[in-house]
């Protein structure tokens, strides 16, 4: 069967699922499984059974809206999709009684429909405002198909942008990625054909081709999600970049924390090789390529990417001097080019639909759209897709739905621990490479962490820089000592121990480490203090001069007490109490013991749903 | 050792066939022994100092043996701002260990883990394989309900 004849079948095959019988998708990517998809599917499996209704259950991937999971679609013959969320077990049952069986949808359970028609009562999804401020491109088949059945991606069009480049050579195939535009995603943003022809340039007979999946900042889980959701796409953009620059070996360094992604890429592969994808004379071109997964052991550092490929040669992660470059002296000496997974999608997306209709949305220099996992204080978390150029407002507000609880937005975190906080006042900067640095932050891997006036700003910073010291392999002196001084001198400030001096301190460190350091974790490592002394310059100097935190979230600056007019002596909180630190009768007022009180938060959870008696007030 | 030569001869014993190789062995064992080491070093050749060196790079590999059930708290940055600190604090004084041991009757092992990518549906723990998502202080308690670390000590 040759490839044409292949896509018709399999678009056949997928059509089917629409036109002949009932199908439910249940959303079963990692943040799906965890909210408890598993159950929902065993509940709707186990209804029909019991009314012998016949129908297909599908486990698809991640449609993006994390904060309303587990979320299933129903399909009926002929009729608009109903996309359900927050599908609790009740909820199921509810679902499979009367929507699946009975043809009744039930709106009240309903986030949108897709497809062509309407149901009454129910807005289509994607005309949604927070579905429609977005161009979901690279994720367009997340959600909507069967990760692990190569067939469904076959029929979206899937590995046509490969069949496409079998018939070009790498200068061409270079010049689409050049008109397209297409810069890195893996947070440095370098543009891709550059890389690509700097390999080609060696002159050296092996090349390899690595796409680095270890996604390690926190807070960002969008390369996951393709993984979990669409490996294919990834696995495409690999064969084409491998092609180009001439590679028969590529491997993908994937973080050991992603046990999903893992087997699905494995599936994937499998699925790829049985039907001719890979392997020898590929499709008839005589291109050959042996695809090798190597799995991360918790080395943030091994996202850098000359750390990433000792790791791969067996060695400790440490990054190496360049130049040489990894286009010139890569993997294991020769020339490599390492891709970030979102990347290798945008790849395989421009082949299949062309570098014009790539670079029609995005910015001058920022062609194209970025995807964003949106977390923290906002209230609709979830996997965003975004043309390069929209505003950070109208991501949090438009598309996020605003802060958690009505709250008041304080900053936020872009581009990781490596990247800087953008504040109120800057809330209309446009995403795109340019103007983030020009902010102070980055653009990095695409995580966007929501922050709102509970959180300390300077408590963020020491975090971060936790995080950083801890991760620093340890090889160069600035880094290794430098990371370990700011977070000593932000722990200080921290526990009600800092003085004036260290605010000079910090940025004379900061200095020093940017300038010395061997990579870009060292050279970045001073940010999280740059950005927040920047724009939250008050909030340290509270902590020093005034002994506040006005945040009220560092431990030694608060204390909690029960307010007097207001406890009822209920004894929920006294009953709960971790360290028995609360003393009472019942309908007698309680009281916290400041000296056994670890601050766990419990009590002020609970009396929340209550009477709200429980407060957070300065220690001094 | 039969477990051992089966997961060896997967491998011919190359430098970058080393941390694919530690991690196979880590699976079966639960963690890496000095003895197990000094296996890897007859294979590969290597010396049992640059074994070691690398090993104790990856904060993946332990040299102690784990709990029956091993809970990883997530400490991404979106756990960390919903609260992971309050909920390893929680499942520390729970079990009665600190993050990193495990209980003395061996049942449960703790340690707090980079970003595990479930940010969305923070805070996270990943309990053996599966993912437990927007963790609180109550549902600390009702994943340990069965629990009682004094109970247990005073069986040993």
């Amino acid at each position: 069967m040759n490839f044409e004849e292949m896509v018709q079948q399999e678009k056949k095959e997928y059509d089917l699922l629409f036109s002949k019988k009932d199908a439910v998708f249940i959303g079963s990517a990692t943040c799906g499984n965890s909210a408890g998809a598993l159950i929902a599917k065993e509940t709707i499996e186990s209804e029909l059974e019991k009314a012998g209704h016949d129908a297909e259950i599908i486990d698809v991937g991640c449609i993006g809206l994390c904060y309303a999971e587990p979320i299933i679609m129903v399909l009926k013959p002929q009729k608009p999709a109903l996309i359900y969320g927050n599908v609790t077990k009740k909820v199921a049952k509810e679902i499979a009684k009367s929507h699946i069986i009975h043809d009744v949808p039930l709106p009240e359970y309903a986030m949108g429909s897709w497809g062509e028609g309407q149901i009454e009562g129910i807005t289509p999804l994607f005309e949604q405002k927070s579905m429609k401020m977005q161009e979901r491109r690279i994720l367009r088949n997340c959600g909507f198909i069967d990760p692990t059945n190569i067939g469904h991606y076959l029929a979206q069009g899937g590995y046509s942008g490969f069949i496409m480049a079998m018939s070009m050579d790498s200068s061409e195939i270079i010049e689409v990625m050049k008109k397209a535009g297409v810069r890195g995603r893996g947070g440095a943003g370098f543009p891709t054909w550059m890389k690509w022809q700097f390999c080609i340039d060696s002159n050296q007979k092996t090349n390899y081709l690595v796409c680095n999946a270890d996604e390690g900042d926190p807070g960002a889980f969008m390369n996951r999600s393709l993984l979990e959701s669409d490996p294919h796409s990834v696995l495409e953009g690999i064969l084409i970049a491998a092609k180009t620059i001439g590679a028969e070996k590529a491997y993908i360094y994937c973080r050991a924390e992603y046990p999903l992604a893992l087997e699905r890429l494995k599936i994937a592969i499998a699925q790829m090789k049985e039907r001719g994808f890979l392997g020898e004379n590929i499709q008839g071109s005589g291109f050959n390529l042996e695809i090798i997964i190597k799995e991360g052991a918790g080395a943030f550092v091994c996202g850098e990417e000359t750390a990433l490929l000792a790791s791969i040669e067996g060695e400790r992660g440490t990054p190496r001097t360049r130049p040489p470059f990894p286009t010139t002296e890569g993997l294991f000496g020769k020339p490599t080019v390492i891709n970030n997974v979102e990347t290798m999608a945008s790849v395989a997306l421009i082949m299949q639909k062309g570098a014009e209709k790539y670079s029609d949305v995005g910015t001058e220099n920022s062609k194209g759209t970025k995807t964003f996992s949106l977390v923290g204080q906002v209230k609709n978390t979830g996997l965003i897709e975004v043309p390069l150029g929209t505003t950070l407002k109208e991501v949090i507000f438009d598309i996020g739905g605003g802060i958690i609880g009505d709250g008041e937005f304080k900053a936020v975190q872009i581009g990781g621990p490596s990247g800087g906080c953008i504040p109120a006042q800057h809330i209309d900067t446009p995403i795109d490479y340019e103007s983030l640095l020009g902010a102070g932050a980055m653009m990095g891997s695409g995580g966007l962490v929501v922050m709102d006036q509970s959180t300390c700003m300077v408590e963020v910073a020491r975090y971060f820089l936790e995080f950083i010291q801890r991760e620093s392999c340890g090889k160069c002196v600035p880094c290794r000592l430098g990371t370990k001084q700011m977070l000593d001198v932000l722990t200080d400030i921290t526990t009600v121990k800092g003085t004036e001096k260290d605010l000079v301190l910090l940025s004379d460190l900061a200095m020093a480490i940017k300038k010395g350091s061997l990579c870009g974790l060292g050279q970045s490592s001073p940010n999280p203090i740059l950005t927040t002394t920047r724009f939250f310059r008050n909030e340290y100097e509270a902590h020093i001069k005034d002994g506040v935190c006005p945040a009220m979230n560092c431990k030694d600056f608060i204390k909690y007490a029960i307010d007097s007019e207001i406890c009822d002596g209920c004894m929920v909180c006294l009953k709960s109490c971790p360290v028995r630190a609360i003393s009472g009768a019942k309908d007698e007022i309680h009281i916290i013991d400041t000296d056994k009180c670890v601050k766990c938060g419990t009590c002020l959870d609970l009396c929340k749903r209550k009477k709200n008696a429980v407060k957070v007030i300065n220690a001094q | 050792m039969q477990d051992l030569n089966k997961i060896l001869s997967n491998y011919k014993g190359e430098k970058s066939d080393l941390i694919p190789l530690l991690q196979d062995i880590q699976s079966e064992y639960g963690y890496l022994s000095e003895e197990l080491m000094e296996e890897v070093s007859k294979f590969t050749g290597a010396p049992e100092s640059e074994i070691f060196g690398v090993a104790t790079f990856y904060t993946q590999f332990r040299f102690n043996p784990k709990g029956k059930k091993h809970v990883a708290v997530c400490t991404g940055t979106a756990c960390h701002v919903t609260g992971a600190q309050q909920i390893i604090e929680g499942m520390e004084r729970h079990l009665d260990i600190k993050e990193g041991e495990t209980t003395p009757d061996g049942e449960y092992s703790l340690e707090s883990v980079g970003c595990l990518g479930c940010c969305a549906l923070a805070p996270a723990a990943m309990v053996d394989d599966e993912i437990k998502s927007k963790l609180s202080i109550r549902s600390v308690k009702k994943l340990f309900r069965d629990y009682n670390p004094k109970k247990s000590a005073n069986k040993i």
